[in-house]
Parts: structure tokens; sequence; C-alpha cells
């Protein structure tokens, strides 16, 4: 099992990053092993759909969780059509959230926190 | 020959310029207003146009025959504008982000990919005191200005005089609409706002290689910064308009400058003469 928090710094002591599409890092973590990867997210500068194509990575590693702090209309049905559960987080460590994430603590995000960003 | 109204920012005055320029021009020509603010356009509120046609403008999106995707994702990687996304066994589509060019369908090894034709906006065309009136609008909802210009421009007639009041901005719509014109007239204010917007219209137009020159509105406001600029840029200064409270309130109540004040209409043919004058150089 894996889930995706987004981040603003590499580590486990990194803030979450509020936002999806244009967060700073990706951190795949297994809530049990605490086993993490980092990835820096190369979509930041992307001026069209980066929610989509952020999203889509997100569904291309397998992950069945994901934390962040707001997510718009596009990103979110492609999380929600693969069956991924996205759940808010804000003002906390990686590492918290993913503790919080494992006592059931974070609240689930089923519809859009912010408007769609296209033009 | 193709005239186009512009201009960084916002209500500098495109319209008023587009509007007046028009009329002050149809009983010597052949004029053609082309409203391609596509969306807000406004040109008619002081023309009144009566429209006689009115055609829709679509874009043609993909449409995924799930059956026959094989969810290779050579279709969701093409897309530059990622309105494609792969999850699962299906492929998703995101309309509103599609740019319509085709090329997930040319691509699509297993023919799952067909178009349809989305409506996007539409295209009106009529006259307004003998000038032919053709205005585009986006529909609610939608976000792609560009086709909806292009349509509009589409309409171009050959052997009028053609002004196209163009939207505010130097983005996509901004060029859209002043692409091709034989002369660009950049309006602008003698404000810091103004100055700032006026250098990136005036960046996007030297980069499309029109000829150019600037109108200041409400000349009198504002400080000399604009004036100082185009001088040490050597861009031609077509027109002042002064800051008067009768212009702003003729302009208020949806009236026409050159038909209201004499010295307006003098102005206007003075601006078309400068125009003229620079075209055939």
């Amino acid at each position: 099992m894996k889930i995706a928090v987004t981040s603003a710094g590499s580590s486990l002591d990194s803030m979450v990053d509020e936002r999806f599409g244009r967060c700073r890092f990706f951190i795949f973590i297994n809530p049990e092993s605490k086993e993490y990867e980092a990835v820096e997210n190369i979509y930041t500068g992307d001026v069209h759909g980066a929610g989509v194509q952020v999203a889509q990575f997100i569904v291309d590693k397998g992950v069945s969780a994901l934390i962040t702090g707001n997510v718009g209309p596009n990103a979110l049905r492609v999380l929600k059509e693969s069956g991924i559960e996205v759940y808010a987080a804000s003002s906390m460590s990686v590492k918290k959230a993913v503790e919080n994430y494992i006592k059931g603590k974070l609240t689930k995000i089923s519809n859009p926190t912010t408007p769609s960003r296209h033009n | 020959m193709i005239v186009a109204i512009a201009s960084g920012k916002g209500g500098t005055g495109k319209t008023t310029i587009a509007v007046n320029l028009a009329l002050s021009l149809k009983d010597k020509m052949q004029v053609a207003l082309l409203d391609c603010d596509v969306e807000e356009p406004n040109a008619h509120l002081f023309l009144l146009p009566e429209f006689k046609e009115k055609e829709p403008v679509t874009l043609p999106v993909p449409a995924i025959d799930q059956e026959k995707c094989t969810q290779c994702g050579i279709c969701t990687r093409a897309c530059a504008y990622h309105a494609l996304a792969r999850v699962g066994k299906r492929v998703l589509v995101f309309e509103e982000l599609c740019h319509g060019c085709g090329g997930c369908g040319l691509l699509c090894p297993a023919g799952a990919i067909t178009e349809i034709h989305k409506e996007i906006g539409f295209v009106k065309r009529g006259t307004a005191r003998g000038i032919e009136f053709i205005q585009g609008t986006m529909n609610i909802g939608t976000a792609l200005a560009p086709p909806v210009i292009r349509k509009v421009k589409s309409r171009i007639p050959k052997d009028k005089l053609t002004i196209i009041d163009s939207p505010p901005g130097t983005s996509c719509p901004m060029i859209s609409a002043v692409y091709g014109a034989d002369y660009c007239v950049l309006v602008t204010e003698p404000t810091p706002f103004g100055l700032s917007d006026l250098k990136l219209a005036v960046e996007v137009v030297r980069e499309l290689g029109i000829p150019f020159g600037v109108v200041i509105n409400r000349a009198d406001m504002g400080d000399g910064e604009v004036e100082k600029y185009l001088q040490e840029q050597s861009i031609p200064l077509l027109m002042k308009i002064p800051f008067d409270r009768r212009y702003a309130a003729c302009y208020a109540r949806g009236g026409l400058l050159v038909e209201e004040f004499p010295e307006l209409k003098s102005s206007f043919d003075t601006l078309w003469k400068a125009i003229e004058r620079r075209v055939e150089a």
C-alpha cells in the first residue's frame, strides 16, 4: 500500500503543500513501514492543465490515497475515476499528516475545493 | 485595409475609438466594424445594429469509443493541453481544456477517437448606420476566445475598410484579433498602468510586424510619462482625446462622440489621415 502527499519539501518534516497541481514535491509513502520516496513536481511550470497532468501522474504511480490541501474539479475527476481517496491536510508536516491519516483523523475531499484554472 | 484597435490595458477606450472612427468614415467609404472582444462585446451598445444572421462557432473535441480504446496512452501523452487522462480502463476527456487541434484523433492507432462539434460561441452579422457590423460572442462557461475571433475575422469583407475592436490584454485573444492587420492603433491613458500595459502591447505588435501608432485617451489626467516613452521609442502619437466630463457623460449613455462634438469629428478625420499615410508609406 502506498499513499501520496503533496509536500513543500523532500523530507517527512516538510510541510504539506496545500496546492495540488503546483506543489513542490510529492512524497510517496507506505504508511505502515514509513518507507518513502520524494519526487519533485516537474509540472509546476505548465500553463495548461497542470491539475489533470499531475492527477494522471499520481494515478500512474498506483497510490490508494492522496493527502493534499486543495484540489480543482478536473484533477478530482481523474482521481475519483481511478478510485483514489483524497484527504485534506493543512498547516502540518507530512509526517503528522500521515499519522492523522492512519488514525482516520483527516477529512475526505469529495467536492472540488478550488475552481478550475484553465484558460 | 484592416485597422485593429487594441490596447494592453482594459478600459482605455478601444471601443470608443473603433466606433467613432467607423462612423466618421462611413460617408467616405464602405466600412465594416468587427467586434472581436468576444468575451464582452459592447460596440453594439453604441451603434445599435440590426442583426440579420447568426451562426454558431464550434470546436472539434474528441469523443472516445471506450470499446475500441486499448488504453495505449498515445493520445494522453500527445495532448499539449492535458485535455485527456487515462484512468484504469477509460480515457477521460476534459472538453473545456481541449483546443480542438485534432492531434489525438490523427494519432489514435485503434481508431477510437471521433470528433464532436462543441458549440463555443456565435457570430452575428448585420448593419448599423450603413456600417457592416460583425460581432462574436463566447458562450458562457467556455474558455477559448481565439476560435470565435477567427470565425469573426473569416467574415472580413474584401472590398471594405475593416476596423477591428480587439479584446484587451496581450495574450492569445488580442493576438488573434490584431494578427494580419495592416495597421494597429494602440489606445492608452497617461497613467502608470496605461504605460506599463502599452509597453507590453508595443512588444506584441512589433513582434507581429504590424505598423502601429498610439492614441492617448483622457489625455489631461495622469502624467507625461506615456508621451516621453513614445518620443524615446519614436512611436507616432496619432491623437489625444482630452479628459472632458461631457465626453464621459456622452459615452456613459451610449452616445456617439463624433455626432455630438464637432471638434472630435475633426480629430477623428485627422486620425484617419495619419493612419492612411502610414499604411500607404
